[in-house]
C-alpha cells in the first residue's frame, strides 16, 4: 500500500506528534500548508467530492463511476471523498485535496457546493480549476478558475417516457420527485411528453417527497401509486434504489435514473436515463494533459455523449425499442425539439404559444416552473 | 484531586481500548494498522492545516453538545439540538434579512440574540411540556426536530425564497457586510470563540453558582430537590432554555459565518453529532471542548483515509461508534478502582 503525502511517507512517531502540537503555537505565523508539492511523475491530479455514498445506485454512484473510469488511465491520479456535507466541511475537503494531494482540478459534484463554498475557495487557489456539476457558472459574476458542466438529461428521460408509453397497459405513469425545482419539473414534463407522443391519453401522477433522500416516503409513494393502478414508475431523487425495488416487488415496470439500476429490477426494468460522466471526466483529463484551456461551460445531451440511456430491459417490446431508437436518432442529429408550441400546462393555461420553439440549449427552459398537460400534480410541494 | 485524576485516566484508557478494537477492524480490512492510525493522526492533528480542519468541524459541536448536556444535568435526555439549531439559524436569517443595511455590528448582535432566544424557546418548550404535561422529553424533542426542518423547508420554498436560487432553493442573503469573519489569518471562523466562551461560561454556572448546584440536585434526586423547596419546574425550563440557546447560537453562526442565507444545508447533522459529544463528555461543559475537538479530528481525518487508503467514509463512523460505546461502558468503572481512592478511605 503506497501512501504518500506532501511530506513523504507517513511515519508515526513522537517527532510528528511534537510537530503537530507545536503547529498550534505557530498558528499566527503560517497560513495554509505552503506551496503545492512537486510530484515525481507529472500525473494529472483530480479530486472528486460527493455529497452521499459512492454506492447509492444513484447520483453519487454515477459520479463515482466517472471517477473510477478516469482513474484507470495510468497518467491520472484521482482521489475522492464521499458523504461530504454542503457546509464548511466541503471547503476543508477541497483545500485538503489541493494542499495534501496536489489536485489540479476539483470536481465538487453536489449542487449546494457552489454558492458559497466554491465561490469562496476558488479565489484563494487561482491555479486550481474548480469544475462544478450543475451549470451555474456565470461569466460576469464568477471567478475564471471556476466552471460548470451539466447534461441535458431530460433527453434520455424523454426516451424513457416513449418506452413507458408503449409498455403501460393502464395508461397511468408515476413520477416520484424530490422538490419542485426547474430541473426536476423539466424531467417530469419530458417524461410525460415522451409517453404522450405514443398515446396522448396517458397521464403521469407526481409525488414530491420534499427531499433528495427520503427512502421511507419514496417507498410509501411507490406503493400508493401501485395501489392506484399505475404500472410504470420512475423518479428523480438522489438514489432511485427504493423506487425501483418497490416497483419490482409490486410487479410493475420502472425506468431508472442517474445510473443503471437494471440489476435491482431484473423483471420490470425498462430503461433509464443515465449520466455518462466517464466521458466527461476523461475529456477533462485529456485537456489538462495536453495543456488545452478548459472551457468554463460544458453542456450537452445525447449527441455530445454526456447522457445516455440504460440498456433496454428484457420485457421491452420490439415496437417500443424501434420507436425510442427513432427518436434517439433525431436527438443525435439535432432535429428533435421537445418544447414547442402550442403546449398547455396542466392547469389549462398556454405554456408555450403556437409557433414558438425552444431548442435544448434555450435558457428559458432552465427556469421552468410549470407542469405539462397530462401531469397530475402541482408545482407546490 | 483523585476525582480529577480518575476523570482523566478512565476516558484516556477507554480511548486507547477503542483504538485497539478499531485496529482489529483495520487489520481485518487488509490495511496496515499503524499507517492507518498515523493517517488519522495526520489528518486530524498532524499539521496546522489539519488543526484548522479539525477546529472548524469542532466549533458547532461544542454548542450543540450543550443542548443535550445541560438539560441532562437536571435529568432530562434531550435530543433536539438539530431542531434548535435549525430554528436558531432560521430566526437569525430572518433578523439579518430584515435589518440588512443597518450597521453590521448591530445586525450581527441582533442575529445572535434572535438565534439564542428562538433556539432557547424551542427547547424550553420541551422542558415545559415535560414539567406541566409530563410529555417524554426525548420523544418530544426528537419530533420537534422534524417540525423545525419542515418549517425551514416551507419558508425557503415559499415566503423567504430568493427567486434567483433556482435549483437550490434558499432564502434571501443576509448581506456580505453582516457576515462573521475568520480568526486572524486562519481559516477558522469566529464560531470557535463562541463555542469556547459559552462552554467555559456554562461550566462556571454549573460548578460555581447556586443555580448550577440546584440543577445538579434536581438531576440527582428530584424528590429531594422538591422537598428542599427548589422551584423545580422553573429551573428545568431555564436549563432547557440555556441548552437550546447554545444550539440556536450554533445555527446563527452557521448562517453568519458560513452560508450567508438559509437553506437545507443548515440541517447538516451537527445537532445529532452534538448528542454524542455530550454523552462522551459526561455532560460536563468544560469536557465538551476536548471531546468536540476529538470528534472534529476524527471527522477531519476521514478525508485522508478515503483519499490515501480508499477506505469508505464509514471507517471513521465505525471508530466514532466504538469510542462512544467503550466510553459509555467505562462509566461503570468510576469509583471502583482503588488507585483513585484517597489513602485510608477504603470501602
Amino acid at each position: 500500500m503506497s501512501h504518500t503525502t506532501n511530506k513523504g511517507k507517513i511515519n508515526p512517531g513522537r517527532r510528528r506528534l511534537l510537530k503537530g502540537l507545536s503547529a498550534l503555537g505557530a498558528a499566527g505565523l503560517m497560513n495554509g500548508f505552503g506551496p503545492a508539492p512537486l510530484w515525481a511523475a507529472a500525473k494529472v491530479k483530480m479530486g472528486f467530492i460527493y455529497v452521499g455514498p459512492r454506492d447509492d445506485y444513484g447520483y453519487n454512484q454515477a459520479h463515482f463511476e466517472g471517477k473510477s473510469a478516469v482513474a484507470t488511465l495510468d497518467w491520472v491520479k484521482a482521489v475522492d471523498e464521499e458523504n461530504v456535507p454542503e457546509t464548511i466541511e466541503v471547503i476543508k475537503t477541497m483545500e485538503s485535496m489541493i494542499n495534501l494531494d496536489g489536485a489540479q482540478v476539483i470536481f465538487p459534484t453536489s449542487f449546494g457546493y457552489f454558492d458559497p463554498h466554491i465561490l469562496k475557495t476558488a479565489p484563494k487557489y487561482p491555479k486550481v480549476m474548480f469544475l462544478h456539476c450543475g451549470g451555474l457558472w456565470d461569466e460576469k459574476k464568477h471567478p475564471k478558475n471556476v466552471g460548470s458542466y451539466f447534461g441535458y438529461i431530460d433527453e434520455p428521460v424523454y426516451l424513457s417516457g416513449v418506452v413507458a408509453g408503449h409498455m403501460s397497459k393502464t395508461g397511468k405513469l408515476g413520477y416520484i420527485a424530490a422538490i419542485p425545482i426547474p430541473q426536476v419539473l423539466r424531467n417530469i414534463n419530458s417524461f410525460t411528453l415522451g409517453a404522450r407522443s405514443v398515446n396522448p391519453k396517458i397521464t403521469t401522477n407526481v409525488v414530491f417527497t420534499g427531499g433528495w433522500a427520503n427512502p421511507v416516503k419514496e417507498a410509501e409513494a411507490a406503493n400508493s401509486m401501485a395501489d392506484q393502478g399505475i404500472d410504470v414508475l420512475t423518479c428523480h431523487v438522489d438514489s432511485p434504489k427504493v423506487v425501483v425495488q418497490t416497483a419490482e416487488k409490486r410487479g410493475i415496470y420502472c425506468c431508472g435514473y442517474h445510473t443503471d439500476q437494471s440489476v435491482l429490477a431484473p423483471k420490470g426494468f425498462l430503461t433509464g436515463a443515465e449520466w455518462n460522466w466517464s466521458k466527461v471526466y476523461i475529456d477533462y483529463a485529456q485537456m489538462i494533459k495536453t495543456g488545452k484551456p478548459i472551457p468554463n461551460l460544458v453542456r450537452g445531451g445525447l449527441k455530445e455523449g454526456i447522457v445516455k440511456s440504460s440498456p433496454y430491459g428484457m420485457t421491452v417490446t420490439a415496437k417500443a425499442k424501434e420507436n425510442a431508437d427513432a427518436v434517439r436518432k433525431k436527438f443525435m442529429d439535432g432535429s428533435m425539439i421537445v418544447y414547442q408550441g402550442p403546449m398547455k400546462d396542466n392547469t389549462g393555461k398556454m405554456a408555450i404559444p403556437a409557433g414558438t420553439r425552444y431548442s435544448q440549449t434555450d435558457i428559458w427552459l432552465e427556469s421552468m416552473n410549470w407542469l405539462v398537460e397530462g401531469v397530475i400534480g402541482t408545482t407546490k410541494s | 484531586m483523585h476525582n480529577f485524576m480518575e476523570s482523566i485516566a478512565i476516558p484516556t484508557a477507554a480511548l486507547v481500548f477503542s483504538l485497539l478494537i478499531f485496529s482489529g477492524f483495520v487489520a481485518f480490512s487488509g490495511n496496515n494498522v499503524l499507517e492507518v492510525l498515523a493517517a488519522i493522526y495526520q489528518g486530524a492533528f498532524g499539521s496546522w492545516f489539519s488543526w484548522q480542519n479539525t477546529l472548524v468541524r469542532a466549533a458547532p459541536l461544542m454548542l450543540t453538545a450543550l443542548c443535550t448536556a445541560l438539560p441532562a444535568r437536571s435529568g432530562l435526555i434531550i435530543i433536539g439540538g438539530e431542531g434548535a439549531m435549525v430554528v436558531g439559524g432560521l430566526c437569525a436569517t430572518l433578523t439579518g434579512i430584515s435589518l440588512n443595511g443597518l450597521p453590521p455590528f448591530f445586525v450581527i448582535s441582533s442575529m445572535a440574540c434572535s438565534g439564542v432566544l428562538s433556539g432557547g424557546a424551542w427547547i424550553a418548550a420541551v422542558g415545559a411540556l415535560k414539567h406541566y404535561r409530563n410529555v417524554n422529553e426525548t420523544i418530544s424533542s426528537l419530533l420537534l426536530n422534524y417540525i423545525a426542518i419542515a418549517i425551514l423547508n416551507f419558508l425557503i420554498l415559499g415566503l423567504l425564497r430568493d427567486p434567483a436560487t433556482l435549483n437550490k432553493p434558499s432564502s434571501f442573503p443576509i448581506g456580505d457586510a453582516n457576515m462573521l469573519g475568520t480568526i486572524g489569518t486562519t481559516s477558522i471562523h469566529a464560531g470557535l470563540i463562541f463555542g469556547l466562551v459559552v462552554c467555559g461560561l456554562l461550566w462556571f454556572v454549573i460548578r460555581r453558582t447556586t443555580f448550577g448546584f440546584s440543577i445538579d440536585m434536581i438531576g440527582g434526586n428530584i424528590r429531594a430537590a422538591q422537598i428542599s423547596g427548589l422551584a423545580v419546574g422553573k429551573l428545568i425550563i431555564i436549563t432547557c432554555f440555556l441548552g437550546g440557546a447554545a444550539a440556536g447560537l450554533a445555527g446563527m453562526i452557521e448562517i453568519a459565518a458560513v452560508h450567508g442565507r438559509a437553506n437545507t444545508s443548515l440541517n447538516a447533522g451537527y445537532g445529532y453529532a452534538g448528542i454524542l459529544v455530550a454523552f462522551i463528555a459526561r455532560y460536563n461543559p468544560l469536557a465538551i471542548i476536548p471531546v468536540a475537538i476529538l470528534l472534529g479530528g476524527i471527522r477531519a481525518s476521514s478525508g485522508l483515509l478515503q483519499r490515501s487508503f480508499d477506505l469508505p467514509d464509514a471507517t471513521t463512523l465505525v471508530l466514532q461508534g466504538i469510542i462512544f460505546i467503550v466510553i459509555l461502558a467505562s462509566g461503570a468503572v468510576y469509583g471502583r478502582l482503588n488507585w483513585f481512592k484517597p489513602k485510608g478511605d477504603s470501602p
